[in-house]
């Protein structure tokens, strides 16, 4: 009750806080030695919330359906999208992660390119992805592998660093009782990795967001809520409030995978105390 | 759904060809199975591509034995480069940026000129006095940049104007907000798309639209610096192949149909581009459809698609010698190879001709459309 009331205050400052910079801030933004330093507030660059109501309530196109219809139905395409490739780059995250832990010179091998992986920019990557679309795959499914591709290496570099931290006495006393690795993993490592692994797979819960919407809008898939953005944002000279519903619906999104995957822990980590953990 | 509407598409077609209407080549395989060809465009489905969709929707593509998917694009889709990489048949580019990557090692061949003219404007407001290229010495002059803007530059230069000192470049968004915020004063657009914007935002001081009245526009076909845009591009290696050859004739020869259909029927070709999903208005895509029709019909010479020297020339000679604000040229050299072949495009004329197809559309007169406020 009280995190849905915190919740509830967060989202309404938010709100106050928009309505609040465009009318105390300058229409035509604030520069400072020729620098913007702080955006215009007038209606065609911050509409007033109500008009993004408004907005959301009206068709679409004339005749067409509500725009927040539109946006709900794009918003729950990507959300599958997000949730199939949470799911593949986190199985793919903790298979790695266990090889790496058995297997030292895997460690030495295939960690660096782990991080590597993550500094090839997504332009590079996506058109050749997109590729995939239509032969190997559909094409959200190619969008699935840019979310999973980004969800995988928080999963992966914090799983292994769960893996690794039972102390040297509790691996020994598993060893004493002549528990092989799987034993040791099962029994041991894997309920010590715990707390490192919600916290990685929250981060990959919002890289997977990330993925899965960069990803529609450079590949052009079409029928999640990234497609909808640069579609609606080439209407922002006319219809300015119409790209902020697409903003909206894509907020919306993240905060409900963020809630989703918070969901998965409660019944595994209520009885557990919280670590800090550092992940890399 | 987009399946089931395909198949109908080419039911109806092979239907029609039962009525013999027109004598066209029976497709390939007499079972009727169709070639899968796969068309990467630059962007999503809009009228700028209403041709091939009209071709397809209307079953030209089937009758030719073809099963055309057109590909949309997306933000890092490169469409010439899809081709040459093999994830696509054909793709529609414009020239200097294709020119480009042909110069990097893509393999490809412009087989078909659909759009013979350049649609690029530069608009500035009616009040700032700017009128020609030359009147934008001293002001603020939005580009797109990324290949987008040397029809600007070498308007500029033509005009006497160095783009690097006389005047201030801002990097310009797809949209037109800068100029109406009076940030800019001329910006970039595009005739089909970005002006129609313009004319579809409410002036704030009077609470109408505004009109072409508020503008100026600079046409760089009448200042002399417009380069060849959306073109047909083949595999230039796969062009010596009989079958491929066969098939970028056949395909082309449905193109034309195609866009001589929205020609004739732009409201139609506009209804379809609406049911296929596109975000922008009813009203917005006519327009749309319409400056495309202006950009091809009528074509001069043989018919449409046919790659005109003159143009080309002058196409090749700006990516040569303009330098945009970064002193890069498109091309460093003259194109090398099969850069360009209307071989093609006159056998698909010829067929298209003879199947009673008004090819050249010497009588298109452009419609008078109004547009409502959003595009809608």
């Amino acid at each position: 009750m009280r995190r849905v009331l915190s919740v509830l205050a967060g989202l309404m400052a938010a709100a106050w806080s928009w309505e609040a910079y465009k009318a105390a801030g300058n229409p035509e933004g604030t520069v400072l030695f020729g620098v913007r330093v702080l955006p215009r507030a007038d209606d065609l660059s911050m509409p007033h919330l109500w008009t993004i109501v408004q907005r959301l309530a009206g068709p679409e196109t004339t005749g067409g359906r509500p725009v927040w219809l539109v946006v709900l139905d794009a918003c729950l395409f990507t959300l599958g999208v997000t949730a199939a490739g949470f799911a593949a780059g986190s199985v793919v995250g903790l298979i790695l992660a266990a090889a790496m832990q058995r297997f030292r010179i895997v460690e030495r091998g295939l960690l660096p390119y782990v991080i590597l992986s993550q500094t090839v920019p997504l332009v590079a990557l996506a058109p050749l992805i997109a590729g995939w679309g239509g032969t190997l795959m559909p094409a959200w499914a190619t969008v699935a592998v840019i979310a999973a591709y980004l969800a995988f290496f928080p999963v992966a570099v914090g799983m292994l660093r769960g893996l690794q931290s039972p102390s040297a006495s509790g691996v020994e006393l598993m060893r004493s009782y002549a528990a092989g690795w799987w034993r040791t993993l099962v029994k041991l490592r894997l309920p010590a990795a715990l707390p490192y692994l919600f916290p990685a797979l929250r981060l990959a819960g919002a890289a997977a967001v990330v993925g899965a919407v960069v990803g529609e809008i450079s590949t052009g898939t079409r029928g999640g809520i990234g497609r909808l953005i640069i579609e609606y944002s080439r209407e922002a000279t006319s219809d300015p409030a119409k790209v902020y519903t697409a903003m909206l619906g894509a907020a919306l999104l993240g905060l409900l995978v963020a809630g989703a995957v918070s969901l998965l822990e409660l019944p595994l980590m209520r009885h557990r105390r919280h670590v800090e953990v550092v992940t890399l | 759904m987009k399946i089931s509407r395909i198949l109908l598409a080419s039911v109806l077609a092979l239907t029609a060809c039962g009525t013999a209407d027109t004598p066209t080549t029976p497709a390939p395989g007499a079972g009727g199975a169709l070639t899968p060809v796969k068309v990467q465009l630059q962007w999503v489905y809009q009228a700028q591509f209403a041709g091939y969709m009209a071709a397809r929707d209307q079953g030209y593509y089937s009758e030719q034995g073809l099963d055309v998917s057109l590909l949309e694009g997306g933000v890092d889709i490169v469409p010439q480069t899809a081709l040459a990489q093999g994830r696509a048949d054909y793709a529609i580019a414009w020239v200097p940026k294709a020119l480009a990557s042909r110069e990097q090692g893509a393999g490809i061949t412009d087989v078909g000129q659909i759009f013979a003219r350049s649609g690029t404007y530069q608009v500035a407001w009616k009040d700032s006095g700017i009128t020609k290229a030359a009147d934008l010495a001293g002001k603020k002059v939005g580009n797109w940049g990324f290949g987008n803007e040397y029809e600007l530059f070498a308007g500029m230069t033509k005009a006497g104007i160095d783009p690097g000192k006389d005047v201030t470049l801002v990097q310009q968004q797809f949209d037109m907000q800068a100029l109406l915020k009076r940030e800019i004063d001329a910006a970039q657009a595009m005739s089909y798309n970005e002006y129609a914007q313009l004319l579809e935002a409410k002036n704030p001081a009077t609470g109408q639209l505004y009109t072409a009245d508020d503008f100026a526009v600079i046409d760089w076909k009448t200042e002399g610096s417009s380069m060849l845009q959306d073109a047909v591009w083949a595999n230039t290696e796969k062009l010596g192949d009989p079958a491929y050859q066969q098939q970028t004739v056949k395909f082309l020869t449905a193109t034309i149909k195609g866009w001589a259909f929205c020609r004739d029927n732009a409201e139609k070709c506009r209804d379809l581009v609406v049911a296929s999903g596109s975000k922008l208005g009813r009203s917005h895509q006519l327009w749309q459809m319409n400056e495309v029709n202006k950009l091809i019909w009528p074509a001069a010479g043989a018919g449409i698609g046919v790659i005109d020297e003159a143009a080309w020339k002058q196409t090749v000679d700006i990516s040569m010698t303009t330098k945009n604000q970064t002193g890069d040229t498109v091309l460093t050299k003259a194109p090398e190879g099969l850069a360009y072949t209307n071989d093609y495009i006159n056998q698909a004329i010829a067929q298209a001709r003879a199947a009673g197809v008004d090819v050249t559309g010497t009588a298109f007169r452009p419609v008078t459309v109004t547009l409502a406020e959003g595009g809608s």
